[in-house]
């Protein structure tokens, strides 16, 4: 591996400069010299699944990489295998991973020693949102009546189901207990898509599934959508039901529930690789970002498209680190030393 | 019948050139993926998926469900050539299976295993055709207690089947949670039984543990015992599916009753793995030669394959009208689906006609192409036997090794299976049953998840398994298997002293 690294960055532009090519400004550019492991930290079907299989297949399709990219599932541990072998991967320049909020929360529950700071970052991708459902028989039509109703109905009463334990929807149930004052029971499920027909099966009162994970059911008219939790309101403004399209659901800060989150949908890679290996995956994402799939996945899913890289992207970053930190610290989901 | 049209329609969209074509290239690579452990049909679609991507969508999942039929077709061939289950739901095949290839009987077997798997699958398809509307809202009304009651089910109809004294069975299955345990736990979120030891954190995949326990624990066995394979007197010839299927219609009732519990998991979605152990725990209740099974009986075999089929094709039934994966591989393939653009859900069947009924058609095509590939490479596949077992024996460890990296990429795991390789060895002298474990192993940590989401939807209320009468009637049913010997000694014991 060294000598293949040696010989991508060392070597070729030397042998470039010697002139035995001829054209000689693309060779400074960095490229992958075998093919990149694409780690991700969950299981197969979930959201950064579904995402980085797209990535890969928009890479492939469109031949953005002369080598291929494989996506590779380290899901033990609530991800933290995977965020381990990249820690130990330090200056790899074929391994790049995709996080979600388990970046910050799997460190924090669990106390598995790595930090995102043992990362380099590369680019924000986009931002998932979060959408509080009920189901479209209960009578709840704004997040008010919904959580006037759990506030009558006791403590515990209310069950809101979830992906995982201590992870983001956990946090973002323990955060509207806190913005309203009221309380759930809240049931984890190990998959979003798991979640989402419980709710349609009434099992659950209501759950925080991402767009992309409740779309079908919404669309069937089994689900209602009663607010998002971004700052402002997802900017898609097709019909995806009879009736309303993304651009219509309430953000939750102006239907009084004042708070808000977002998940981070991005690429890291291992410490310590050079600047123009990070330049050429910045470059790749870009491309892919460009491709027709990837605009039709985002609009799909109802993101917030906010990309990100360099610094602008690493205080994004150090920011949501620590707001998880308060908000892990606020529920008593910090792990004990 | 609209059913009978659009299936028709679906026949003319699946049967050009080009997908008969992917068919049995989809078939051919499926057999293949599930005769390597640990390469699995979950794996074998995500690495082939991108292949996919530049195709017309229908012609794409037609060319992955095949992978996925020949995946659970191949997932046979080791399990009972060399008593090691490439899939999950192949564990209860070997029961019967291997100790048939034992005694030269593998052809026979083969075909056995085959043609179930064909009926099951069969069953499966016609029932999503005509049903699918109606059973897929079935599937909603499955939460955390019923499925807790689904796994008790498959629990209790394992207890007490065994020739081992049941504290035997009990003890294995009490090692199998433990080991399901360890990792990450679902309720909580918290790393636990990993004892400061990050590459613990994974847990114990099903694989490894199989593929040690069964295979590498064979192998060591034949070595004390001379080297030597006892199934080389197989007979090779075509013959052999002909007598086989001459015997097979007098286990029609085993048949359809596998074949109904298979498409009920396959549905609600308890999976294929349950389903296979679920029916040969109660087929051996009911049947006359209950007794003998484990020794190589053909219906042993007709049991688990046939209700494994029924539930990894009735499993695509909830992916593709609710948009839940009813197994690993499922939720791949639905995966594969957003990337076409196809929204898996309740519109599915009103908005991309064309699609669900060429995948339907494609169903009952790509499984009559299978199980003819298979049935005709029977003889193949049963003259592996006639190698040496000095031969033999270090490629199944090399590829047994292979499949236990393979699982997550560590070298880890592949001592892990040599430890339980050993671990294997020591049952089999000590005469502990393996199953239990294995089972245990598999569901121990669904069924924990379940009950404990129970738990919590009733704030502690054990009554909450008896709520209702879905619920209820199906933990009575497994209370009922649970206590069927003591029932059928009561029963003799009255009848005695009436006398």
């Amino acid at each position: 591996m060294n000598i293949q690294r040696a010989f991508s960055r060392g070597l070729l532009p030397l042998v470039a400069a010697l002139g035995f090519m001829t054209a000689a400004s693309p060779v400074a550019a960095w490229e992958p010299t075998k093919s990149v492991e694409f780690i991700i930290p969950a299981g197969t079907g979930g959201g950064a699944d579904q995402m980085a299989r797209l990535i890969q297949g928009i890479v492939a399709k469109h031949n953005l990489m002369k080598q291929a990219l494989i996506p590779v599932n380290k899901s033990g541990g609530a991800g933290a295998e995977g965020f381990l072998e990249l820690k130990a991967a330090k200056g790899d320049p074929h391994k790049i991973i995709i996080t979600l909020s388990n970046l910050f929360t799997t460190p924090m529950a669990t106390g598995v020693p790595f930090n995102w700071k043992d990362l380099t970052p590369v680019a924000m991708l986009s931002l998932d949102n979060f959408v509080l459902w009920v189901n479209s028989e209960d009578p709840y039509k704004t997040p008010k009546e919904y959580l006037d109703a759990v506030k009558k109905g006791g403590p515990n009463a209310f069950k809101m189901g979830g992906t995982g334990s201590k992870q983001e929807d956990q946090i973002i149930t323990v955060a509207i207990e806190k913005a309203a004052g009221v309380k759930f029971t809240y049931i984890p499920f190990k998959g979003g898509g798991a979640v989402a027909t419980q709710l349609v099966g009434k099992h659950i009162n209501s759950s925080v599934n991402n767009p992309i994970e409740a779309v079908a059911q919404w669309r069937a008219g089994s689900l209602r959508a009663l607010c998002v939790f971004d700052d402002q309101r997802m900017p898609y403004k097709d019909k995806v039901t009879a009736t309303q399209s993304w651009n219509d659901v309430p953000t939750c800060k102006e239907a009084g529930i004042p708070m808000d989150y977002v998940m981070l949908r991005g690429i890291f890679m291992p410490a310590g690789v050079p600047p123009d290996v990070v330049a050429f995956y910045v470059d790749l994402f870009n491309k892919v970002r460009a491709t027709p799939e990837w605009k039709k996945f985002m609009e799909d899913g109802a993101f917030n498209q906010t990309f990100m890289t360099g610094k602008a992207y690493a205080d994004w970053v150090a920011k949501a680190e620590s707001l998880h930190r308060d908000l892990m610290k606020e529920a008593g989901f910090l792990a004990k030393p | 019948m609209e059913e009978i049209n659009a299936l028709f329609h679906g026949f003319s969209v699946a049967l050009t050139p080009f997908n008969l074509m992917l068919m049995v290239i989809g078939v051919v690579l499926g057999v293949l993926i599930g005769v390597l452990p640990g390469l699995g049909g979950a794996n074998g679609i995500a690495i082939l998926l991108p292949l996919t991507f530049t195709m017309p969508p229908t012609s794409a999942v037609i060319m992955l469900s095949c992978i996925y039929w020949g995946a659970l077709f191949g997932g046979a061939i080791t399990s009972i050539l060399f008593n090691i289950p490439g899939e999950p739901w192949s564990v209860a095949t070997t029961f019967d299976g291997y100790p048939m290839a034992q005694q030269g009987k593998a052809g026979e077997a083969l075909t056995t295993a085959f043609t179930s798997s064909f009926i099951g699958a069969f069953f499966a398809v016609v029932m999503i055709t005509f049903l699918a509307p109606l059973v897929a809202k079935f599937a909603l009304q499955f939460g955390p207690p019923e499925f807790f009651s689904v796994f008790f089910l498959t629990f209790c109809s394992f207890i007490g089947m065994g020739k081992e004294p049941p504290f035997k069975i009990v003890a294995a299955m009490m090692l199998g949670f433990a080991l399901a345990a360890v990792g990450i736990d679902t309720v909580t979120g918290q790393l636990r039984l990993i004892f400061g030891w990050h590459e613990l954190m994974r847990g114990f995949d099903f694989l490894i543990a199989v593929i040690g326990l069964f295979g590498i624990g064979e192998i060591l066995l034949s070595m004390e015992e001379g080297l030597s394979f006892q199934g080389r007197t197989a007979k090779i010839n075509m013959r052999i599916v002909i007598e086989t299927w001459k015997k097979l219609p007098k286990f029609w009732l085993t048949s359809l009753r596998s074949c109904i519990i298979g498409c009920w998991m396959g549905i609600t979605p308890g999976g294929a793995t349950p389903a296979s152990f679920m029916s040969y725990g109660i087929a051996k209740r009911m049947s006359p030669d209950g007794g003998k099974f484990g020794t190589g009986m053909p219906e042993g075999i007709v049991a688990p394959e046939t209700a494994a089929h029924a539930a990894g094709t009735a499993a695509l039934l909830p992916m593709l009208s609710l948009g839940i994966p009813g197994s690993p591989t499922a939720a791949v393939l639905l995966g594969g689906l957003l990337i076409w653009g196809l929204q898996p859900g309740p519109l599915l069947f009103v908005e991309q006609k064309d699609f669900v009924w060429g995948l339907i058609a494609s169903m009952y095509l790509g499984n009559i192409v299978g199980l003819i590939i298979v049935l005709t490479c029977v003889p193949l596949f049963a003259a592996i036997l006639r190698i040496p077992f000095s031969i033999v024996a270090p490629v199944i460890i090399v590829i047994c090794a292979i499949g236990a990296f393979t699982v997550n990429n560590a070298m880890l795991d592949i001592w892990f299976m040599l430890l339980f390789g050993v671990m294997g060895y020591a049952f089999k002298k000590l005469s502990y049953p393996l199953a239990p474990l294995v089972l245990a192993l598999v569901l121990g940590d669904q069924a924990e998840d379940a009950f404990r989401q129970s738990m919590l939807i009733s704030q502690g209320d054990v009554r909450v398994f008896f709520s209702n009468g879905l619920v209820g009637s199906i933990m009575a049913l497994g209370l009922l298997m649970l206590f069927w010997p003591l029932i059928g000694r009561m029963k003799a014991a009255l009848r005695k002293s009436a006398a």
